[in-house]
């Protein structure tokens, strides 16, 4: 059992010390591989104009529900006028940052997973190599750059989306004062906020992104399958270990910047 | 010997390689010389793809000394391999075409990532080998839109678009039937005196390689056990190239017997 414990607690730190490897490799072999600002417009085009609709869509349910139950539990209090704040700073704190990187993962961050996967398969990978063309830099680098793009800037999306959809309910459908609504908008959220909301997004990019990349970069490596279900493995892996890590992430900056 | 030193390409010896228990590779050891056509056979399982890894780079061989242009290569040495992986070129064995890029984007891919040529210059280069190939109709389609034989022909435009001194071919007829082998093999001769390059191939199709050939290695059991011409292999009385041989032999008489209406009985009934 305990040789069982130390086992696993070496694979997570070797695992770990992987990844971050793969991760650094990336990001240094950026600097020498040419034609690369090609690269991240084509990355993010995939993470951002082709997940755009996803990301609208969601934001404006969000919106929406919070507009509802925020004005259901203000309205006990008879405060209803704070609704912009609480959607507000409920949005911009919070739920556009884990949302929107949740949507990116399931979007763009399983593509990307599935695409590497198929090219690992297929001696895509290797055949880079064997051109003298690093497969980290010519591949994964543009991908973690366009994600350190657009992740805040899908997020910046979210919050506008979300507050019009949270002013839709609150106050076309609920009857707040569309003034009550953005001036409590406007006077609740602060710089601070902003920054925080912008620095998780960031975060959660280049997580999610090197994650997925990670682990359809080694498909190969599967222990439990191989060829198309290790692919299908990998991309399952990357979705998970990805949303479960923007959970985690998001515990940790919330409890060194509140 | 002073001039066969000077024309020494590949130097490969005492290469080693295992998995864990498992000796794949025990001491090989050739020479290929400048612009030439060298072909190492050997049987499914001989260790022809891990030779091959070893020496393209893509696998760190566990001893031995592969010297290229005189030049020895090491892990520990990233100038010279990158000297040698710019010099070099491979086709796989499934052709590694990256299948999200036009025909005309997969030949131009290794120049646009290792050289700095302009644009123009890279498109006037990719189109000229795909001309050469004669597949340059189909400049604008993807790997998945062109037949087996344009694909092969692709990834061969791809491979000597950098004019590579050196092409490995990886069974390059692997899964093809015996007349698209033919041609296959007819395209590397043909190809290899127009651009010449220096050819290694790695296979088990024995009559296709030995017409090919300027020479012939055999590998068995982890170790080349033949190197000669084409013609000391097909005279050699070593049992094992007798064994390898007589399989292909064997398969040829067993295709006449079929044309001549006969049973075919395999050894063990």
């Amino acid at each position: 059992m305990l040789e069982l414990l130390g086992r696993q607690t070496l694979q997570i730190i070797s695992g770990l010390g992987d990844f971050a490897l793969f991760t650094g490799t990336s990001f240094s072999s950026a600097v020498k591989s040419r034609r690369l600002a090609r690269r991240v417009a084509r990355a993010v085009y995939e993470q951002g104009a082709l997940c755009l609709p996803v990301v609208v869509i969601v934001g404006i349910f969000t919106g929406l529900v919070l507009g509802l139950q925020g004005y259901y539990l203000l309205s006990r209090f008879g405060s209803e006028g704070l609704l912009g704040a609480l959607v507000s700073l409920s949005l911009v704190r919070e739920m556009a940052p884990v949302l929107t990187a949740l949507v990116l993962v399931g979007q763009a961050g399983s593509a990307l997973a599935a695409e590497l996967g198929i090219q690992r398969n297929t001696e895509q990978i290797v055949a880079l190599e064997t051109m003298g063309v690093s497969s980290h830099g010519y591949l994964v680098a543009p991908r973690l750059i366009a994600a350190l793009l657009v992740f805040p800037i899908q997020t910046a999306l979210f919050v506008a989306i979300g507050l019009w959809g949270g002013s839709l309910s609150g106050s076309l459908l609920l009857g707040v004062e569309q003034g009550v609504y953005w001036s409590s908008v406007e006077r609740a959220v602060e710089a601070q906020d902003v920054r925080e909301c912008f620095m998780k997004a960031a975060t959660f990019g280049l997580l999610t992104i090197s994650v997925c990349a990670y682990h359809g970069f080694n498909a190969h490596r599967c222990r439990t399958a191989t060829g198309a279900r290790a692919v299908s493995a990998s991309t399952t892996r990357a979705v998970v270990h990805s949303s479960i890590i923007v959970l985690a992430a998001d515990y940790v900056i919330t409890s060194f910047l509140v | 010997m002073g001039t066969v030193k000077q024309d020494l390409l590949l130097h490969v010896k005492d290469l080693h390689k295992r998995f864990d228990d498992h000796v794949v590779l025990a001491g090989v050891g050739l020479d290929v010389l400048r612009g030439s056509v060298f072909t190492v056979l050997g049987q499914s399982g001989a260790g022809k793809s891990v030779f091959l890894k070893c020496l393209t780079d893509v696998m760190q061989p566990d001893a031995g000394q592969i010297s290229f242009d005189g030049r020895p290569l090491s892990f520990t040495d990233p100038v010279a391999r990158a000297e040698f992986r710019r010099r070099c070129s491979f086709l796989f064995q499934s052709n590694a075409l990256f299948d999200s890029l036009t025909a005309l984007e997969n030949v131009a891919l290794p120049l646009e990532q290792t050289t700095d040529l302009t644009d123009n210059e890279i498109r006037r280069r990719s189109l000229e080998a795909l001309r050469q190939l004669e597949i340059d109709d189909h400049s604008d389609r993807y790997p998945s839109q062109l037949s087996g034989g344009m694909q092969k022909r692709l990834a061969l435009a791809r491979a000597i678009v950098t004019r590579p001194e050196l092409v490995f071919f990886d069974e390059p007829t692997a899964g093809l039937d015996p007349l698209r082998r033919n041609a296959v093999f007819a395209m590397i001769a043909k190809y290899q005196r127009q651009f010449s390059f220096t050819a290694l191939i790695v296979t088990h199709d024995v009559v296709e390689a030995l017409v090919a050939s300027d020479r012939v290695a055999l590998l068995d059991k982890g170790r080349i056990c033949f190197e000669g011409t084409p013609a000391e292999f097909a005279d050699s009385t070593d049992p094992v190239v007798c064994g390898f041989r007589d399989s292909a032999d064997a398969l040829g008489s067993s295709l006449a017997a079929i044309r001549r209406g006969e049973n075919i009985q395999s050894d063990d009934t």
